[in-house]
């Protein structure tokens, strides 16, 4: 089942733009800790990239996706970030209190690494798999329902 | 406040209670994004003063981040909301093959009750009673 | 205190690995446990020294961190609310419906549960505004988690009405910010109070609105009788107890802390009109569940009117009210659960002659029925004592007139419940055996006399309830000491 049948916008997608998208989408997310992007943001290009692939047809393509159920990675990503509230209370802080770590890496240098990153993260992973379950439930399900041609299958 | 954006906000928000009073589903899911939108952009626009942004590091004054921060998190739940109401939708259209909302049956029995009640002329002013 | 919070929304992350039912039981129950413990253990230190105890998050000073603020009235709250959940879900266990065999059953109730804490800890109005959307996002899910036609009709009301409530409310939200500049409920009072008189009221009726409709207030009640019905009855118990409840405590604080004694006569009026308009819909209706709906609204105009007399004997005597009215209306809605199981209907049309068939459920019914409808010596009449009390020391002539007429037809429309679905003969028609209606459903059964025993202990513990409502209502209406509380933590 296809919803836009075009060999050039199928590779446009496939071969560059998601690979593309999907480095936008770390850019984005790590940038967030100081200047406009972060998880949400992140995990919105990932998750439009997914809904790009649906689009050309590429619905099989989900199914064989690296995360077989999305509910999973929905699970990791909240509790990632849960934990980013929970865990400074183990160590007498406030719940989402952040701590700045800064290692020096030896080739890259000096690097800040935030523990808020990791709150980020689980928001980019929830939405990334948010979009994924709307796809498989509405978008799989949905298309069954419709016939090639797109009329309605009575 | 701009008033560009206040007369913005205002349309935004006629055309979104249009829409969320229709009767047909996916008009309403459309209504439930325009009003969230026209929502956000009333707190922006009436929380912080225009020419200024919250980010660190620019030139010129800050202002206050914190309607920033509001409207992120609305429009993080408007999306929520937005995306259950389509799958509702959705749903609706698989069970009854239309995307009207339907009346409800107690509601009815009750207005063919009190119809059955009223021995005047004056008939209650239930379109739908007689289906 | 953040873990009747936090807890819950851990669990339905760790859930979401879980596929095995009984697992996701286990960690529901756990969890539910916890909290439970955490929740009494706050409930007692500030029963003990009345405290107000204040959790900031990040570490920021406490009027600008997002904070959790547990006072007298939140701490009560959070703890009978984990325990009416706690009871509902083992109900839910027993009852077996197919929506709890749903895999996103226990999660989203967690993450109801984590919502209803959250809405009554929240310190700050954009907190209570993500604890709302939280609750009712949740509530969204399992309304509608079979998936039935009448399940998707009555969602879509209950969906659109909500999601406008909460655009109200946010806009309510950013209008206060852009009037005073902070959201945190602790520095709000001070700067509502140097707004203009007009200002004020458009902010303080914004709220009201949209709390009022999250409380099925007249006229915004029209939603709740429609869509609570469809629910399975575990979760309308749930909805019936503690959504509206929630409201209603949202509507306390409005009118305690950030506007302190305004519009009083306006709440009085709205109050007297809600109880009217419910319990008329209850008497018109037949369905057991329908009247039952239709008896919340009406029961949440008492706690309106309560409201809107003012003063610490009449907060005092809707604290009691709102207490009292969480596990009397869980129960009945249970009961509810329990006839629909065992004859398919709860409705009078199919079933008849419950009490020769099951004297025990028939009393399970008929100790929450009375106890609502204001019978001495039961807890609701306690309560509504309590309210009329304050209401004629205020001199609420006839708003006290008609909390009586309403009790009395709120009497009439439990006496239609029980002629039709309890008294009478055995329907023949019936293919159930004539014996041996909780028999099968021990759980369910156990699950629904605990809340009716919780009721019962509220009527015979309440003369020191009251005391700790009076304690709490005072609390309430010292809006320094809550101000002084955040500020300094």
């Amino acid at each position: 089942m296809t919803f836009i049948r075009s060999a050039i916008l199928d590779e446009l997608v496939d071969r560059w733009l998601s690979k593309v998208a999907a480095l936008v989408a770390l850019y984005v997310t790590f940038r967030g800790h100081n200047a406009p992007g972060g998880g949400f943001a992140g995990g919105l290009v990932l998750g439009g990239v997914f809904v790009l692939q649906f689009l050309t047809g590429r619905e099989p393509h989900l199914r064989h996706r690296p995360i077989r159920r999305p509910t999973m990675l929905l699970g990791a990503g909240l509790l990632m970030a849960l934990g980013t509230t929970a865990v400074p209370l183990f160590v007498d802080a406030a719940p989402l209190e952040s701590h700045i770590w800064k290692p020096d890496i030896p080739v890259i240098g000096e690097v800040k690494v935030v523990s808020s990153m990791f709150f980020d993260l689980g928001v980019f992973m929830v939405v990334v798999a948010v979009v994924l379950m709307m796809l498989l439930s509405l978008g799989a399900r949905g298309s069954s329902l419709v016939g090639d041609d797109g009329g309605e299958v009575s | 406040m701009s008033l560009s954006l206040l007369i913005l906000v205002g349309v935004l928000f006629s055309v979104g209670t249009y829409l969320l009073m229709e009767r047909s589903l996916t008009r309403v899911a459309l209504g439930v994004g325009v009003l969230g939108n026209a929502v956000n952009l009333l707190i922006v626009a009436a929380g912080s003063r225009p020419d200024e942004a919250p980010i660190i590091g620019r030139s010129g004054e800050l202002t206050d981040p914190l309607p920033q921060a509001l409207v992120l998190t609305a429009i993080v739940i408007g999306f929520a909301l937005l995306s259950f109401v389509l799958a509702l939708a959705w749903r609706n259209w698989s069970i009854t093959e239309n995307d009207e909302v339907e009346d409800d049956l107690e509601d009815r029995i009750v207005a063919r009750r009190a119809e059955k009640n009223s021995k005047r002329g004056d008939v209650p002013h239930h379109e739908d009673v007689e289906q | 205190m953040s873990l009747p919070v936090l807890g819950p929304l851990i669990a339905a992350a760790v859930m979401l690995f879980l596929r095995r039912l009984s697992a996701q039981r286990f960690v529901s129950f756990m969890t539910l446990g916890v909290s439970l413990v955490a929740s009494a253990t706050t409930f007692v230190n500030i029963w003990d020294d009345g405290v107000i105890r204040v959790v900031r998050m990040s570490g920021w000073p406490g009027s600008f961190a997002i904070t959790l603020v547990a006072d007298r009235l939140a701490a009560t709250m959070v703890l009978v609310a984990t325990i009416v959940v706690t009871i509902v879900l083992a109900y839910a266990t027993g009852q077996r419906a197919p929506d709890e065999r749903s895999s996103f059953y226990h999660p989203v109730y967690m993450v109801m549960t984590a919502g209803i804490s959250q809405a009554f800890l929240a310190g700050d109005l954009f907190n209570l505004f993500v604890a709302f959307e939280i609750l009712l996002m949740a509530s969204y899910v399992l309304l509608t988690l079979e998936g039935t036609n009448e399940q998707v009709r009555a969602g879509t009301t209950y969906v659109v009405l909500n999601i406008l409530e909460s655009m109200v409310l946010l806009m309510a939200i950013g209008l206060v910010f852009a009037a005073t500049g902070t959201v945190s409920m602790a520095e709000l009072p001070a700067r509502l109070a140097e707004l203009p008189d007009g200002v004020r009221m458009g902010l303080q009726l914004l709220l009201l609105v949209a709390f009022g409709i999250k409380a099925a207030v007249f006229p915004l009640f029209f939603w709740l009788p429609d869509s609570y019905p469809t629910a399975p009855s575990s979760v309308s118990a749930v909805f019936a107890g503690l959504l509206t409840k929630v409201g209603v405590y949202c509507l306390i604080r409005t009118q305690t802390l950030l506007f302190p004694g305004e519009l009083g006569n306006v709440v009085i009026v709205i109050g007297a009109a809600t109880m009217l308009v419910g319990v008329l819909g209850a008497i018109s209706h037949r369905d057991m569940k329908r009247i039952l709906s239709f008896q919340i609204v009406s029961s949440i105009g008492y706690m309106l009117f309560g409201l809107g007399i003012g003063g610490s004997a009449a907060i005092a005597a809707t604290i009691f009210y709102l207490i009292h009215h969480i596990p009397v209306k869980t129960s009945l809605f249970l009961v509810e659960g329990i006839v629909a199981r065992d004859s398919g209907s709860s409705s009078p049309d199919v079933v008849s002659g419950m009490a020769r068939r099951s004297p025990i459920l028939a009393v399970l019914f008929l100790v929450p029925a009375l106890s609502l409808a204001g019978l001495p010596p039961f807890s609701g009449f306690l309560a509504k004592f309590a309210i009329v009390r304050a209401g004629v020391v205020d001199a609420q002539w006839v708003g006290i007139v008609v909390a009586l007429v309403v009790s009395l037809l709120t009497l009439v429309s439990m006496v239609k419940i029980w002629v039709g679905v309890f008294w009478g003969d055995v329907e023949p028609a019936a293919k159930v055996s004539t014996v041996g209606v909780l028999r099968h459903q021990r759980l369910m059964g156990v699950s629904t006399g605990m809340i009716v025993a919780l009721s019962l202990a509220i009527a015979v513990a309440a003369g020191p309830l009251y005391e700790f409502a009076t304690l709490a209502a005072e609390q309430l209406l010292d809006v320094a000491g809550y101000v002084n509380a955040v500020r300094s933590a």
